[in-house]
């Protein structure tokens, strides 16, 4: 029988008289485990804020641009030719069964006034389904509506970042702005998204409906022109045959030629929103194995540290089994030592790491999660580091010979 | 009653192709209660023979009752049991654990033989008694003298009754009033507990405590005197 509460007693006074050695020596595991932890939290923190970056942008989501243009040989980049128009996406409405809905779009850059205030902005001329494809909602007052896409009103709908350059307090809800010179009557206010996963601030936005943009405020000499359209997919599974859908649809209404390029662009963004996640998850895997291998670099250093002791104290190992300690005694009390080492270094770890994550949580807009998993693993990872390298040392003491260690100096 | 019998008991060292025999053929019995000296130069073998009896080393051949227990037939654990329960033993270097308070090292031997926490104390702080310490119960054993820290060792071999008593130059490091003063606590063990006790010393004066003597010299029993 062992008696484990005299032996967690001995075993706790000989760290105590080393007190700087015991200390210096779970260090390596204190880093291991904070490590450890911060690593996961921020990963976890990141991937957490990718998916509320995919859940804001909209599921599902694919986005058609229009072609490049080219002007003396430079190629301008996507959506500079007018190839899309507002029956192509009515069409994808239509025809192609994966498409649950379509959202034309229309955009310029341009300044908004208000008084003596002004802001450049960039301005949609959109449809109503624009609010429910890309997940906004309205804060204040209406959306732009179907009655106001037939008489091509002067009205728009802002973001709160040109609110507040414009209005500062001041309720901009009934108020007229000018775009570009030309009066506009506030009607609503989007509820704030905050930045993109690109950094972007999607809140810097104005809505207008789309044929008074584009009849009115974007000079085109192309009527029923659109820069991109917003597609949302029925469902995940069916991004990749929506997409395929619609690059057969607009290849046949463009009349475009086996060999030619498409003049079109179809950019699936929550495939990429999908793809980054698993690149911070791997991220992650691989920053928290290399905070694995201080975890055992710091197992490394008990087992060193118990090695030096149990040849140390070879005379008090000689004294036990002497008067009765039995192989398995002065294992135990060995093994209970490191166990106390890298447990004591485990639990210190936990505190630093979850203080590191907040710290980093506090200069970073990450929204940390200490997961469970994290420390639940890192604490039996540390327990595991003291059994294991624990183990050795404690078995070379109880392989002493008694009258060779009564005899040692 | 016979405590303890040996047999023909060898001890040989192999160091390269020779060979050396620490112990040569000896044979002796104790009877319980005795009180016995066993005397040598150094190399004599009485150092080994007291391992062997105090069945720390295991003779090369030949027999070893204990209390009626073959002890050549016994693996190591056991022999750790039987120090435990039927040795108690008082070196000549103190050998107490140091940075561990008296009452702390009287407890150990108790610890690896199971008796609960409460009754440890008890009889831990009842041996302290028994050897006058009880005013040094928590003190470590550097802040006692060579004589208190051997009175230490002798309540640690006392304190789970064992019935042998095994001191090898119990007052080798002690000076003369101390080496008295512990003799004197040897003969009370003796004579008021009944315990058998077995002496190493090469010192005749410190063997004149003891009720017999027996020489060792070249690894074999030379005299055996029983005193009057």
């Amino acid at each position: 029988m062992i008696d484990f509460n005299s032996t967690f007693k001995i075993a706790l006074r000989s760290l105590r008289v080393n007190k700087m050695r015991s200390i210096l020596t779970s260090l390596g595991i204190i880093i291991g485990v904070s490590a450890v932890i911060i690593m996961l939290s921020v990963g976890e923190g990141a991937k957490g804020s990718i998916s509320k970056d995919i859940e804001s942008i909209g599921s599902n989501l694919l986005m058609v641009m229009s072609g490049s243009s080219t002007s003396g040989g430079v190629r301008l980049g996507g959506g500079t030719q007018p190839t899309l128009r507002m029956k192509d996406a009515e069409d994808i409405l239509k025809e192609c069964p994966s498409v649950l809905e379509v959202a034309p779009i229309v955009s310029e850059g341009k300044q908004i006034v208000f008084s003596n205030q002004n802001w450049s902005t960039g301005v949609y001329g959109i449809t109503p389904s624009y609010m429910t494809v890309g997940l906004w909602e309205i804060e204040e007052g209406r959306a732009i509506t179907e009655e106001d896409l037939k008489n091509s009103t002067k009205v728009t709908v802002l973001g709160s970042t040109v609110i507040t350059n414009l209005f500062g307090d001041m309720d901009p809800v009934g108020k007229t702005v000018r775009i570009a010179g030309m009066p506009f009557k506030v009607v609503g206010i989007l509820k704030p998204k905050g930045q993109s996963g690109m950094g972007q601030d999607r809140d810097d936005t104005a809505l207008i409906p789309i044929t008074t943009a584009q009849k009115k405020l974007f000079g085109t000499n192309f009527p029923g022109v659109v820069k991109f359209i917003n597609v949302q997919a029925k469902s995940a599974d069916e991004l990749v045959t929506a997409e395929d859908e619609i690059k057969t649809l607009l290849r046949e209404r463009h009349n475009i030629g086996k060999n030619k390029d498409d003049d079109f662009t179809i950019r699936n963004f929550t495939q990429m929103m999908e793809t980054v996640k698993k690149t911070v998850a791997t991220m992650t895997l691989l920053l928290g194995s290399i905070a694995s291998v201080s975890l055992l670099v710091g197992g490394i250093g008990i087992m060193n540290i118990m090695l030096v002791s149990v040849t140390e104290r070879t005379r008090e190992i000689g004294i036990r089994m002497a008067i009765g300690a039995k192989a398995m005694d002065i294992r135990i009390q060995f093994l209970v030592e490191a166990l106390l080492l890298s447990l004591a270094g485990g639990f210190v770890g936990i505190i630093i790491g979850v203080l590191g994550s907040k710290i980093v949580e506090l200069f970073s807009d990450l929204t940390i999660v200490i997961s469970p998993f994290s420390i639940l693993l890192s604490v039996g990872f540390s327990g595991l580091v003291g059994i294991g390298f624990g183990f050795y040392p404690a078995y070379k003491a109880s392989l002493l010979n008694p009258i060779d260690a009564l005899r040692y100096e | 009653m016979t405590l303890i019998k040996v047999k023909n008991i060898v001890r040989k060292y192999v160091t390269g192709e020779t060979s050396f025999r620490a112990l040569d053929e000896v044979s002796l019995s104790i009877e319980s209660g005795e009180f016995v000296a066993i005397m040598g130069a150094s190399g004599s073998g009485k150092s080994t023979f007291m391992n062997m009896l105090g069945c720390l080393d295991k003779p090369t051949s030949g027999s070893y009752f204990l209390d009626g227990i073959d002890v050549m037939k016994l693996n190591s654990d056991e022999l750790s049991e039987i120090r435990n329960l039927k040795l108690g033993f008082v070196f000549q270097g103190f050998n107490l654990i140091s940075r561990t308070s008296a009452l702390e090292n009287v407890e150990m031997p108790m610890i690896y033989s199971g008796v609960d926490p409460q009754e440890r104390i008890i009889r831990a702080k009842e041996a302290l008694k028994i050897v006058g310490l009880t005013n040094r119960v928590n003190h470590y054993p550097n802040q006692m003298s060579g004589g208190q820290q051997q009175r230490v060792a002798i309540a640690r071999a006392i304190v789970n009754d064992a019935p042998i008593i095994l001191a090898d130059e119990p007052t080798g490091n002690l000076d003369t009033k101390t080496s008295v003063e512990v003799m004197d606590f040897f003969v009370k063990l003796n004579e008021q507990r009944g315990k058998t006790i077995i002496l190493v010393t090469h010192e005749p004066d410190i063997a004149q405590y003891a009720k017999r003597i027996v020489r060792f010299k070249d690894g074999k029993i030379i005299s055996d005197e029983v005193k009057r």
